[in-house]
């Protein structure tokens, strides 16, 4: 006998019949329940597999893939079996389900990569990254958009905004990481970088810097 | 020597996207939404305004992004 499906709190009537039946094991209670979460975490497993087997190519081969797999799984699995009651139903259940697995093996990931790298929590790094150098081969609009950028980096901005957009834009630290150093969240990390940037484009702008003819700038 | 290329590259990094976008957050919430549209062949930035802006200015999300494309696409 098939899982009887009925509306849980946040399920909605558009649910397709493979995600209701998802949704309808997955709080049945007893076996049922027992049993669909077993297939959750390996459909979590398979995705987080998926995605390593991606990313290995930046691992060194020290690293135990299926241990970092398992561990992304069941951190996805704790994770959407807490959200459970927020999935609309907006996508298939398997689709949003793997974007939890996909998230927790790429941090994972980035993690990894960048435990052994120095990362330089100095809001004055940028002053030595290549790049924003004045360079005599560039033409002179861009040789004085990039002094403005610099001028801007350091005149406008804080030196907590200065520190995530160095460390993000320039020195490449992937944000989850930058996040994980600075005790933070990623979504505060961007919230950061967003700022710096609209910072850094308004002055540009008022400087007469015409950065996206297509755009018209944000308020 | 930087090329010309590298340096609009590290332009666009430093400015990060023009428009209105979406925060990690938002973008984690509405990605199945965004990735399913996309692969329909809907128009993904209808489905969820902002995405693609924000995929552009996160390097990180763009490869969650690319990641569930990729999962979808080899199923």
């Amino acid at each position: 006998m098939g899982p009887v499906l009925t509306l849980l709190p946040g399920m909605s009537e558009t649910h397709d019949p493979e995600s209701a039946a998802w949704l309808a094991s997955l709080t049945a209670g007893g076996y049922e329940q027992d049993d669909a979460t077993r297939r959750l975490h390996e459909l979590l497993l398979r995705a987080a597999r998926f995605e390593l087997s991606r990313r290995r190519g930046s691992l060194d081969g020290a690293v135990d893939l299926d241990q970092l797999a398992a561990d992304a799984a069941h951190d996805a699995l704790m994770k959407v079996l807490a959200k459970l009651d927020t999935f609309r139903g907006e996508s298939r259940f398997t689709t949003w389900v793997y974007k939890f697995a996909l998230l927790e093996a790429a941090t994972k990931v980035r993690r990894r990569t960048w435990r052994a790298r120095e990362v330089a929590l100095d809001a004055d790094a940028w002053t030595r990254m290549p790049g924003l150098d004045a360079d005599p081969a560039a033409r002179a609009e861009t040789r004085e958009l990039i002094a403005a950028v610099r001028r801007g980096i350091e005149e406008a901005l804080t030196p907590h905004q200065r520190l995530v957009l160095v460390s993000t834009t320039l020195e490449g630290v992937p944000i989850d990481v930058l996040a994980e150093r600075l005790s933070s969240t990623r979504g505060a990390m961007y919230k950061t970088l967003h700022d710096a940037r609209r910072k850094l484009r308004a002055r540009l702008a008022a400087q007469g810097f015409e950065l996206d003819p297509d755009h018209k700038e944000a308020a | 020597m930087t090329s010309s290329h590298d340096r609009r590259d590290l332009l666009g990094r430093v400015l990060g996207p023009a428009g209105p976008e979406l925060g990690c957050d938002e973008c984690f919430e509405h990605l199945d939404r965004y990735v399913e549209a996309e692969l329909a062949g809907n128009d993904p930035d209808a489905a969820v305004p902002g995405m693609s802006a924000h995929l552009e200015g996160c390097p990180a999300c763009h490869e969650e992004h690319d990641s569930l494309v990729a999962l979808l696409h080899s199923q």
